[in-house]
């Protein structure tokens, strides 16, 4: 089993002309993902890779049947392709743009409440359920499927985990980006929910980093609904105060969201959290042992 | 993206908010006719860098004359003020800001943030002014008034007068009032900022409220929307290997340690320093070419590592994924054939092709430790620098 995405899903791509969309789009489809429409608006009528491009993503909802949304538009239309989505009842809406203003994503996160659509970003990687369906900018190879849920603010790190499971034969569930920003849609909180209600998953991994307080919300969370073994790394430790590291969201402001206070929280509600980013891999294989 | 003082309050007072009546200058000459100007006692000079903690420093003089005020002038140009947020090489002064004092009778805080977790933004006001804002929050944060803002409605006047009468300002007072704290969101939100801060507010002696300070830092997303404010970007106040590194749109920041980090994503990025602390050495910087990692930015980012002169051992690291690690590889050797490399490179890729990419590394005649993992990445590079001595 899987969260959020699998062989039901079907996609529809946001921005399917670009560079990005459409090289995303090709190694999707090759990989087995469900693409069955792009939007482009004044595009509609053309095909892409034989894949049916549409003026709006309603228009991809009625004609193509598509449910989850793929955005790959740049930063200044990317919260209105969100609405857009959302608008034409989409129930999941994976946006991967990275830059998208702050004051945007506020007024994102009102429009898409009492709407049934989830939001997974943005400057996420994407999310994967390996074997049955992956959206986003991930390498598809390096996963396997299995019994781990991922869940993480940072891409490549992300990676780094799978492979370091894989290449130990441990697969994945489903491993799910959140999103490097300030302001995102799913959190820590929303997955753990997720995550512990799905049958097919046994063990969770939490990627997190400094900023912010989502991973001190998510400690708080599996101390009193989360039964399934949690492991934890937090980048950022060496990471100095009042400097945005790479993502929009990795900072320390004020003194706040410090990856110290965070292992702490973490670790007070009973995760075991890992110092050392090369052996999150091993600590997992033990807890796995202990639950089989 | 950061602002000095003297742009903030110009932004502010095009929103109505009262400032001060002054003005920046670069020499005490101008400072002594910008005093003339005001005509009025006292005078403050107040130099402008991007810290805070300026008064501390020397940074700041209250004098009683236009010769005066040219004297201390004098003085903070040019000067290297160093305050708890410096850091130990603290800041030349390049520019000061020459402006009337205030009858103050009462010092409040006033400032605007974003708030991560209720996902708007959040007013924030107290009658404990003058001090670090977040100091008063961890010891007394029962006086802080807060009102989180829904930005389609806006910051309703209700909500100002919450603030005002919480704060217990007398009713004359809050009339004044309502126009400080609706020209400060004003600012926040058409201008797209994650803090927009006036500490002091300062309530005069004639019940007037003023900004004797003011802080201001945008959000870089929404930059492309504020021509204006890019065009205040003050690269004085930058470090010159970030602005170089900038140019070629990577995340670069100068640390204190000696090991060099090149790593595509800035979580491995973080995560690549702080494997290199387990290992007992310290990251020379945090440099994320970004999660696509082209050859292009590999090149630009190790001419930018080769021109910091405390690294001592380059470490690698690029998790490619979809990325050839062929091309990666290549990328990395003739990178390192342009840019004079002088110091060990310890190299980890992963990725698709990632044989065919250290084989082109072990025969390019050029000297790479190749290491299989983060971790062993991370020992080489330690081991390398111990070596060195």
């Amino acid at each position: 089993m899987s969260i959020l995405v699998d062989e039901k899903t079907k996609v529809v791509i946001q921005g399917i002309t670009g560079n990005e969309g459409l090289f995303h789009t090709k190694q999707m489809v090759e990989y087995g993902t469900k693409v069955v429409a792009g939007v482009t608006p004044g595009k509609g009528g053309q095909k892409v890779e034989g894949i049916p491009v549409f003026n709006s993503v309603i228009e991809a909802v009625q004609n193509a049947g598509a449910n989850t949304s793929a955005i790959f538009v740049p930063p200044p239309f990317a919260a209105d392709a969100i609405m857009e989505s959302a608008d034409a009842g989409v129930s999941l809406v994976v946006c991967l743009t990275e830059g998208i203003p702050t004051l945007d994503m506020v007024m994102v996160r009102k429009y898409l409440k009492g709407k049934g659509t989830r939001l997974i970003g943005p400057n996420t990687p994407g999310i994967i359920s390996p074997g049955k369906c992956k959206i986003g900018v991930m390498a598809g190879y390096i996963h396997k499927q299995g019994t781990v849920g991922i869940m993480s603010r940072s891409g490549t790190l992300t990676y780094e985990v799978v492979d370091q499971l894989t290449k130990k034969g441990i697969g994945q569930s489903t491993c799910v980006g959140i999103g490097g920003d300030q302001i995102i849609g799913l959190n820590y909180v929303d997955l753990l929910e997720l995550f512990q209600n799905d049958p097919g998953t046994q063990a969770l991994i939490m990627i997190g980093e400094i900023g912010g307080t989502a991973e001190e919300e998510a400690a708080l969370f599996i101390e009193r609904h989360v039964k399934k073994p949690v492991i934890a790394f937090i980048a950022g430790l060496t990471a100095p105060p009042g400097r945005r590291m790479g993502h929009a969201g990795a900072i320390i402001s004020g003194g706040k969201g410090t990856a110290k206070e965070k292992m702490g929280a973490l670790e007070k509600a009973g995760v075991r959290v890992v110092r050392n980013p090369a052996i999150v891999g091993e600590e997992l294989m033990k807890v796995l042992k202990a639950v089989t | 993206m950061k602002i000095h003082e003297y742009q903030a309050k110009e932004i502010l007072k095009g929103y109505g908010v009262p400032v001060p009546k002054g003005r920046v200058t670069e020499t005490p000459e101008e400072a002594r006719r910008v005093a003339e100007e005001i005509g009025v006692k006292p005078i403050v000079v107040k130099a402008q860098i991007h810290a805070g903690g300026r008064g501390k420093g020397g940074g700041i003089r209250v004098v009683k004359s236009p010769e005066e005020a040219e004297k201390a002038a004098k003085e903070i140009l040019g000067m290297t003020l160093v305050t708890h947020q410096t850091g130990p090489s603290g800041r030349i002064v390049r520019r000061v800001l020459v402006e009337e004092g205030a009858d103050i009778k009462e010092e409040l805080y006033l400032g605007v943030v974003m708030d991560r977790s209720r996902e708007c933004p959040v007013m924030m006001a107290s009658r404990e002014g003058g001090v670090e804002i977040e100091k008063v929050a961890a010891e007394t944060p029962e006086k802080i008034v807060k009102e989180w803002i829904e930005p389609s409605v806006g910051l309703r006047p209700f909500q100002v007068n919450k603030i005002g009468y919480a704060l217990g300002l007398e009713p004359a007072q809050v009339g004044k009032f309502r126009g400080v704290v609706t020209g400060l969101y004003k600012t926040f939100y058409e201008k797209d900022c994650l803090l927009a801060e006036i500490n002091p507010l300062v309530l005069t002696g004639g019940g007037d409220f003023v900004a004797l300070d003011a802080k201001i830092n945008f959000d870089d997303n929404g930059l492309f929307r504020h021509k204006e404010i890019i065009a205040l970007r003050d690269l004085n106040e930058e470090a010159p290997l970030e602005i170089e590194a900038s140019k070629y749109n990577l995340n670069y920041i100068k640390l204190d340690g000696s090991v060099g980090c090149m790593v595509n994503g800035a979580g491995l990025a973080m995560a690549t320093m702080d494997i290199i602390k387990v290992f007992g050495a310290e990251p020379a910087n945090f440099l994320d070419v970004g999660g696509g990692a082209t050859t292009e930015m590999v090149k630009n980012g190790f001419k930018i590592l080769m021109s910091d002169p405390a690294v001592k051992v380059v470490f690698i690291n690029i998790f490619g994924g979809i990325l050839r690690c062929d091309t990666l590889a290549k990328g990395v050797t003739e990178a390192v054939r342009e840019v004079k490399v002088d110091v060990p490179i310890v190299v980890r890729l992963e990725g698709t092709n990632v044989e065919e990419g250290r084989r082109i590394l072990r025969e390019s005649g050029l000297d790479f430790a190749i290491a299989a993992g983060m971790q062993e990445g991370a020992q080489k590079a330690v081991e390398a620098l111990k070596t060195k001595g």
